[in-house]
């Protein structure tokens, strides 16, 4: 690490001269006018420099590994050795060429898409119904919180249970009404739907927080002027609330955009992307391929996962591109 | 100004501390883990169930003191293990010693992390072909077997004398399935067992497969086609459940546990419980398709001696692997995991000891390596596309023909 006595001797050259551009600057000479700039700029480096030192050990590296993992050929022994040969795009053809990706790309799809718009019209919902103020509000809006305060882990294999095709409570609950057994994750028609309820459970709450903290910066007068003007409850809704809550809304889904595109953890403890691939997305088939057998293939496990990552990015520019024009 | 240099300096020394922190973690990850110190040797195992105060974390630690060094032992999920030895391999830090799941021995060599028993003077010879045969690649031994664990069917002495069923009659596959539908009809529940789409599922797949006279490399011939219909036409009467393609073998046991299936596939680590499941049950070989006992699948771990670059490490490493797998050791961790010991003097002091072993030896002298038999690790890649075609095929997504061709056509390929 050369970085370190670079930095101790910046440190100590400033220090000595501590007095100088004090008096300097008054007296408005160049010299140490210039002195004065470089050392700011110092600061500002040192200032960032922890940041750059994050950035490159936790995510400018590990990406580089996985882009050369996608582009060279592993197996086993090479993957150990360090020694495997380029095979440039050989890897991502080969995933785009497999069986399993239109598949999971589909299912990828459906899952962010019909997930986030569920979420975002529940919490809606819910953040205008919350707006209101009543008695015990405060106490049944931190109750909605608690799936975003569970662990991935317990709300998963609860879900599971609950879908459990024998013993489920779901089932039992329909039996009441005299429908048949569904097999919720045991059936090919089901498990994509099932995973997709249980996410939608799981996001609600970041929908519902951000939307009503949205809520809370549109001006009361606004309704007041609303009131006095006869406007009914959907009309506030539809002239007030919703468009001056679209800025947030904006960031809102964007952001559930991204961070949907990537679950596994749910998907992969309720179904393991099965039966079959009826529920695997591109997130669960990256896993499996690298890790889910007892033979890794990092490499195109690897590619499946670049390409996750270039599908995240193009929404996370569109984000910044948005943010950006809100604030403009 | 002097608020500036605080705030400066203060930056700086987090940036020193930042680039020490760094330093020091490059600098213990090549030297390696196991390399801190000389005294100390790393034991990595796949029983986090089983704690430093146990008869087994305690037997680890005596053989390290024994052979003069202390042992630092690491206990990782089985599935997990295969995949941190091969990035500890790659980092250049791999454990000493390591207790690997016979499958994973293949993989592993392939990888060339793994030292012959030969090269390192181990002696297998008191062990039983058919167990080692999974840790054996070309001819040679990787690993020396610590005790083996195959597959049986549990079942409910109660369920099956209220449905008219005798034990004794079941001999094949109609059988059996008579057997599940007396059952059903006597308002039970038939058999449960587990299709999870991970390793589990092939391996409890694997005695029905080769019951059937069924071939590895060919997985859609008409002999593998009948035993995944077997299963079908399981779950499709309702003699066993749908959710068996989520079921962990843990779960699947979970579900015989609760007294209402008369039929559990099991495992030998099952026999503690078995015993505080409060029902009376009785264990019965698998039967192949035509009758008799159909074969089943070796499982069980191997010990293992990973490759060093300091190969003075190997003496002491052999010390502790001796002492882990003499007879004196086997018989009490054999009794501890649950497991048949590798060896048979020691399975006859096991079945000595415990009579109820006598079905569950002769179940592991008839059972194969799922790795033996020259497929290696060809084997990871024809398990992946067979337990997906189990999972296919028992949701009603294909029929099994369709499944296994669909599995046959992705077998094999890297």
């Amino acid at each position: 690490m050369t970085g370190r006595p670079m930095t101790i001797a910046r440190a100590d050259r400033p220090r000595r001269r501590t007095p100088a551009p004090v008096q300097a600057s008054g007296a408005g000479r160049l010299s140490p006018q210039r002195r004065l700039r470089r050392r700011s700029r110092l600061t500002a480096l040192a200032f960032v420099a922890p940041l750059i030192a994050y950035l490159a050990a936790f995510y400018v590296y590990p990406l580089y590994r996985n882009l050369d993992l996608s582009l060279r050929d592993y197996t086993v022994r090479s993957f150990v050795a360090g020694d495997a040969p380029f095979s440039g795009w050989d890897n991502v053809r080969k995933v785009l060429d497999d069986p399993t990706f239109a598949p999971a790309l589909r299912h990828t799809m459906v899952f962010t898409f019909v997930s986030i718009a569920f979420q975002y019209v529940i919490g809606l919902g819910l953040a205008v119904f919350f707006n209101r103020h009543f008695r015990l509000s405060g106490v049944l809006r931190a109750l909605f919180l608690i799936p975003w305060l569970l662990p991935l882990i317990v709300s998963a294999s609860t879900w599971s249970w609950m879908f459990n095709s024998e013993s489920g409570v779901v089932n039992y609950f329909l039996h009441f009404f005299g429908v048949d057994p569904v097999g919720w994750l045991t059936s090919p028609d089901w498990a994509l739907t099932s995973v997709i309820i249980a996410n939608i459970w799981i996001g609600i709450p970041f929908n519902l927080v951000i939307l009503y903290s949205g809520l809370q910066n549109i001006p009361a007068e606004l309704y007041e002027a609303a009131a006095l003007d006869g406007a009914n409850t959907w009309q506030v809704f539809r002239r007030i609330t919703f468009p001056l809550l679209r800025p947030v809304s904006a960031i809102t889904l964007l952001l559930g955009l991204v961070y949907t595109l990537k679950v596994f953890d749910l998907i992969w403890i309720m179904t393991k992307g099965g039966p079959g691939d009826s529920s695997s997305t591109l997130a669960t088939w990256s896993y499996q391929l690298g890790f889910g057998t007892l033979l890794p293939k990092f490499g195109p496990g690897a590619a499946v996962g670049n390409l996750l990552i270039l599908i995240a990015l193009a929404f996370g520019l569109l984000h910044i591109r948005v943010q950006r024009r809100l604030e403009a | 100004m002097t608020p500036t240099y605080r705030t400066l300096l203060a930056a700086l020394t987090a940036v020193g501390a930042l680039v020490s922190l760094t330093a020091c973690g490059a600098g213990s990850g090549s030297s390696g883990a196991g390399h801190a110190s000389s005294g100390t040797y790393t034991f990595w195992d796949p029983y986090p169930q089983f704690d430093a105060s146990s008869p087994w974390g305690k037997r680890v630690a005596g053989c390290g003191t024994r052979a003069g060094v202390k042992v630092a032992r690491t206990a990782y999920d089985t599935t997990d293990l295969g995949n941190k030895a091969l990035l500890a391999a790659q980092q250049g830090n791999a454990p000493d010693v390591m207790l690997v799941d016979n499958p994973v021995v293949s993989t592993l060599v392939e990888a060339g992390i793994l030292n012959k028993t030969g090269d390192l003077g181990l002696d297998t010879t008191s062990v039983q072909k058919n167990i080692i045969g999974a840790g054996t690649i070309d001819g040679s031994a990787y690993g020396v077997p610590i005790g083996a664990n195959t597959l049986a069917l549990y079942y409910n002495k109660k369920i099956l004398s209220a449905a008219g069923v005798t034990p004794a009659s079941i001999k094949d596959w109609n059988s059996l399935t008579a057997a599940l539908k007396k059952v059903k009809a006597a308002g039970k529940k038939g058999i449960t067992f587990s299709a999870i789409s991970t390793e589990e599922g092939s391996f409890q797949f694997l005695p029905w497969f080769w019951g059937a006279g069924g071939d590895l490399t060919k997985l859609n011939s008409a002999r593998g086609v009948a035993a995944l219909s077997l299963w079908k036409q399981w779950v499709d009467a309702g003699y066993a459940p749908k959710d068996v393609i989520q079921n962990t073998q843990t779960t699947s046991w979970q579900e015989f546990a609760t007294g209402t299936y008369a039929f559990g596939e099991n495992g030998t680590w099952q026999l503690g419980n078995a015993e505080k499941a409060g029902f009376d049950h009785g264990i019965l070989n698998i039967p192949a398709r035509e009758g008799g006992s159909a074969p089943v699948p070796t499982g069980g771990e191997f010990v293992t001696v990973p490759v060093q670059k300091d190969t003075s490490r190997y003496d002491v490493s052999k010390k502790i692997v001796e002492c882990l797998t003499s007879d004196a050791s086997l018989l009490p961790t054999d009794t501890t995991l649950m497991y048949v010991a590798p060896t048979a003097a020691v399975q006859a002091a096991q079945v000595k000891q415990n009579p109820k072993l006598k079905p569950w030896v002769a179940a592991v002298a008839a059972a194969r390596g799922r790795t033996s038999g020259g497929l290696g690790t060809k084997y990871p890649t024809i398990s992946q596309p067979l337990w997906t075609a189990v999972q296919s095929a028992l949701s009603g997504g294909k029929s099994p023909q369709a499944a296994l061709d669909t599995a046959q056509a992705g077998a094999g390929k890297n």
